[in-house]
């Protein structure tokens, strides 16, 4: 079987000094790899994985088939490092889709489509009123996207610095802020604290509208739909743009490693190596300073510098020493909020399953299909998490990318990407088993089937994944597919722990550059290329 | 022509029936004639289509003549600044050709069939010229536009389409060839050409058969992601292609009611297709003048503008504020991630040395806002696929 980003472990030569070495290939670990080693310096990505990319990956585990195994849609990932990085020369094209649509338990439809007009009309059918709501919805949206794209790929300031950078940047955040207008100020300080349904709640009427809309505020949130703090996960789903149109989403060419496999290629033109089947055991700390990195099976690998693309728990409380960090910040570090909330199907499918209830020659067929057709619906979802289960009635972002991306399966077949929510990190507070996951696989497979008649006779293969797996196979702690909560106490200066957010840790010459920063996660380079940024500054004699 | 033609303010290609019925925005333009559908439903999506799957594009309007005769590469080789002696048959070759001044009169696409008979394809007409070209020479010239119907196959999966569509052996056509090819009973010739810069077809038939065809391919393609695709999705692609488009980039038919709005094929990047080993040609003598003198008054070139608003209509400036060139296409690139253009600069302008940049005016809400957009050169085209040039062709 041919893996798409399998690479042969390069053999390890006599022991080389690097400036840096990066601790993981995920796609924020290879952003900082590329842009240090464009920068000149001497960078070595040692990944844990016999293949690249993280939760960025695409692999054939199924033949003829691409499996996007984790991501599966490109929207967040900034345009500006796509084109410092070159990526398109590296093979990278992000294909848009034409819209996305909701099965209703009647077995109605409702969709979304790229036309805005056809998107009015379309919203009229369930309310006339929400319709014409939709585009104040909208521009608030805009206007709260606009405000927090400007921050995505600056440094966050550190608030109780008095470091002249810190205070220009603050300044700066709050001229922005103030330049919105006090009703805007207040709007949006209503706005990050809120529900998402509170927040959809002033717009519209129409349930179906609501719970397709609610859909983006709980992907990879332990939170619900009612719960505070999910319309700024809304957000964060938004801020997107695939060619300058907000809020679009696309398909990555060859599935989400595609991305990796371009940022790799740019790192590599600029002469950095990577090393697969290479995990971590330790990083090496000597006197308050990162010296290396400790391999499991012993060998040693030095550099003046270590950045470290892992989530914020798994650096600290598995690969420092506890004696070499400050005893507060161990505490925040493990205290830092990072439930796993989400599973995925990857599935191979003989052929393209038929949804009755979606008119034939509808084009957000291409996009995403729910079933969650009101926030009660997303919220009941919830409450199965809290009490420690998966959703017996599961929020499912299903897409079939093999519509509109050929290379994905062989004519005629499909790959089907199905991400649920909620899923815990352990049942019932014991360890996931394998009983378990099969049971959560039929649970998804059967509520899909609802919807589809013959969907279950087009199965060749399954790949489950429950936070058991994301946590085992990318790393992931509890399985939070963002590397951490993208609540308000973890955004901007509070990513990952308060006074450490400019990608430097309490250990000298140890970063980080993984989505447990700022600004989190999401296929998005943003962290990767901030931590590079503060990396070369420090670097720079 | 006959009466009835002629009383029609626009006439229907011979898919009609079809890119009507399929064009849901009902946006159509006037192409030499014709109307044709500028969109079928979404730019972007019939763009990605040619980048990603496969594009069906209705090419009926380009005009098209016949030259036959034993003296037809003679006549060519006279008109054009190529060498057509070198042109196989059963090859396509990119073509211009100019007035006695040396001046582009069009660029288009030569097809050799076999030693006698040529087919010339272009943006304008050019009967006149040709025929009185033609004087002294064996040969026959006849505008065939409107008994040749054409379609455009393009993008990573157009040769599997054909291959469904029942040609069997397509994937060993090789850029710039041509053969002859059946679909469902009907004989067509099928070139590896196209405007977009990446693997494709062209399919050139009798209207007769166009219906039938364009069925074949619409049934053959659905698993390939087949997608018609309106003029706006191809223009997009015809600049990352890096090509030129008469009357954007160059003023084709060299009949300027104004002086000095022409230009040499130097001027135009196109010093390729001038072949002054080959004896007399139109315009050769006022070409070499121009290379000898280093008279050449512009340069073409394709720029990477900075940020992400297009350049559309920029002119261009130098560090020091003087007048550098115009930007005569530009377009956010999607593929390529980048702000790019065609521009035409002023000779003796160095885009990097003189520090370049674009002036572009865009309106945010309503409040128009300046960006001095620097600029840097890049080579043409801006996008290259490998599969573009890859025989056998890949399905993929
Ligand atoms: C199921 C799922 C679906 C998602 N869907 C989307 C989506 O559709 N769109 C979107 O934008 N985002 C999505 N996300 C989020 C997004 O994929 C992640 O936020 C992002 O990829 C994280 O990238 P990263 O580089 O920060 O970290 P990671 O991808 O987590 O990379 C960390 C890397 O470190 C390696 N590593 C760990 N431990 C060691 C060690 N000891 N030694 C060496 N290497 C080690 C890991 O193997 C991994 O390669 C999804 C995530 C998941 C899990």
């Amino acid at each position: 079987m041919n893996d798409e980003n399998e690479r042969k472990p390069a053999l390890s030569p006599r022991p080389e000094r690097y400036d840096v070495i990066v601790v993981g290939a995920g796609h924020n670990g290879l952003t900082t790899a590329a842009y240090l080693a464009r920068a000149g310096l001497k960078t070595l990505v040692v990944e844990r994985n016999p293949y690249i990319g993280g939760a960025a990956v695409s692999r054939e585990l199924y033949p003829g088939f691409t499996y996007s195994n984790c991501s599966y849609v490109c929207s967040l990932m900034r345009p500006q490092i796509m084109r410092e990085l070159d990526l398109p020369a590296h093979g990278l094209q992000v294909i848009p889709f034409k819209g996305s649509v909701t099965m209703t338990a009647e077995g109605g439809y409702f969709c979304s489509y790229l036309d805005h007009e056809q998107n009015r009309r379309e919203m009229a059918r369930y309310s006339p009123r929400d319709a014409e709501a939709y585009d104040d919805y909208s521009a608030e949206v805009l206007r709260q996207c606009r405000f927090i794209k400007d921050t995505l790929l600056m440094t966050p300031p550190d608030p109780v610095s008095l470091r002249p950078r810190d205070i220009k940047g603050l300044m700066w955040l709050g001229r922005r802020f103030a330049s919105m207008g006090e009703d805007w100020m207040a709007d949006t300080i209503r706005f990050w604290a809120m529900s998402c349904g509170d927040f959809l709640d002033q717009y519209f009427e129409n349930d179906v509208i609501k719970g397709h809309l609610a859909g983006s505020s709980i992907i990879g949130t332990a939170l619900g739909p009612c719960s505070p703090g999910s319309a700024y996960v809304l957000l964060h789903h938004y801020m997107g743009e695939v060619d300058g149109n907000i809020g679009a989403w696309g398909y990555a060419r060859g599935g989400m490693g595609s991305v990796s496999k371009a940022l790799a290629g740019a790192f590599e033109a600029a002469g950095g190596t990577i090393r697969t089947a290479a995990p971590v055991q330790r990083i090496l700390v000597e006197g308050g300073r990162a010296r290396g990195v400790v391999l499991e099976g012993g060998e040693e690998i030095f550099a003046r510098r270590v950045v470290s693309n892992m989530d914020v728990k798994r650096t600290f409380l598995e690969c420092v020493d506890a004696g070499d960090l400050p005893e507060t910040f161990r505490e925040r570090v493990e205290n830092f909020k990072i439930r796993g909330s989400s599973g995925k199907l990857n599935i191979a499918l003989d052929g393209l399953p038929s949804f009755p209830s979606i008119p034939a020659d509808c084009p957000a067929r291409s996009g995403d299909m729910h079933v969650s057709d009101s926030i009660e619906y997303l919220e009941r979802a919830y409450d199965d998490w809290k009490s420690g289960t998966w959703s017996r009635r599961p929020y499912v972002d299903m897409m079939i990318p093999s519509i509109t991306d050929p290379t994905m399966a062989p004519p005629g077949k499909h790959f089907m990407s199905v991400f649920v929510q909620y899923v815990p990190p352990k049942v019932h507070g014991r360890d996931w088993t394998d009983a378990d996951r099969d049971a959560f696989r039929d649970t998804v497979i059967d509520r899909i089937a609802e919807f589809s008649p013959d969907f279950k006779q087009l199965i060749l293969d399954v790949e489950v994944r429950t936070p058991r797996e994301l946590e085992a196979e990318v790393g992931l702690t509890s399985g939070n597919i963002f590397q951490g909560e993208l609540t308000m106490d973890q955004l901007l200066f509070n990513r990952p722990v308060p006074g450490y957010a400019q990608y430097r840790t309490p250990v000298k010459n140890l970063y980080l550059c993984g989505s447990s920063t700022h600004p989190g996660g999401g296929v998005m380079g943003a962290p990767g290329a901030n931590a590079a940024r503060e990396i070369i500054r420090d670097a720079r004699p | 022509m006959n009466d009835a033609l002629s009383l029609r303010q626009v006439l229907e290609t011979p898919f009609h029936a079809r890119t009507s019925a399929l064009c849901r925005t009902n946006h159509w333009g006037n192409w030499a004639g014709y109307t044709t559908v500028q969109v079928y439903e979404d730019v972007q999506i019939e763009y990605f289509a040619a980048r990603n799957a496969a594009s069906l594009f209705d090419l009926s309007p380009m005009t098209k003549y016949d030259i036959e005769g034993p003296g037809a590469e003679a006549f060519l080789n006279r008109l054009l600044t190529r060498d057509v002696r070198k042109l196989r048959a059963g090859r396509v070759a990119y073509v211009a050709w100019c007035d006695d001044d040396g001046m582009l009169m069009d660029d288009g696409t030569l097809f050799r069939f076999d030693a006698d008979r040529f087919r010339l394809c272009s943006q304008e007409r050019h009967l006149p010229w040709l025929l009185d070209s033609a004087i002294g020479f064996d040969v026959d010239i006849a505008d065939v536009t409107e008994s040749v119907a054409g379609l455009s196959l393009q993008g990573p999966t157009s040769c599997e389409v054909l291959r469904q569509a029942g040609c069997r052996d397509i994937g060993a056509l090789r850029p710039f060839a041509l053969d002859r090819f059946e679909i469902d009973g009907v004989t067509l010739v099928i070139s590896r050409t196209g405007f977009t810069g990446d693997l494709g077809y062209e399919l050139w038939l009798p209207p007769g058969d166009a219906l039938a065809t364009w069925d074949a391919l619409m049934d053959a393609g659905p698993l390939h992601g087949i997608t018609p695709m309106g003029s706006l999705a191809l223009d997009m692609t015809r600049i990352e292609a890096g090509f030129l488009q008469a009357n954007v980039d160059f003023l084709a038919g060299g009949r300027p009611t104004r002086t000095g709005r022409l230009r040499s094929p130097l001027e135009l990047g196109l010093a390729w297709l001038v072949d002054f080993d080959k004896g007399h040609f139109n315009g050769r003598r006022a070409l070499l003048a121009e290379r000898d003198n280093r008279a050449s008054r512009y340069r073409l070139v394709g720029l990477d503008v900075d940020g992400n608003k297009p350049a559309t209509d920029a002119f261009l400036y130098d560090r020091r504020g003087r007048e550098a060139g115009v930007v005569t296409s530009a377009m956010w690139s999607p593929t390529c991630k980048k702000s790019i253009a065609i521009a035409s600069l002023n000779a003796g302008v160095d885009v990097d040395l003189d520090g370049v940049w674009a002036d572009i005016y865009v309106s945010r809400e309503l409040r128009w806002r300046r960006i001095k957009a620097p600029c840097r050169e890049v080579p043409r085209p801006f996008f290259n696929p490998a599969r573009r040039r890859a025989t056998p062709a890949g399905h993929r």
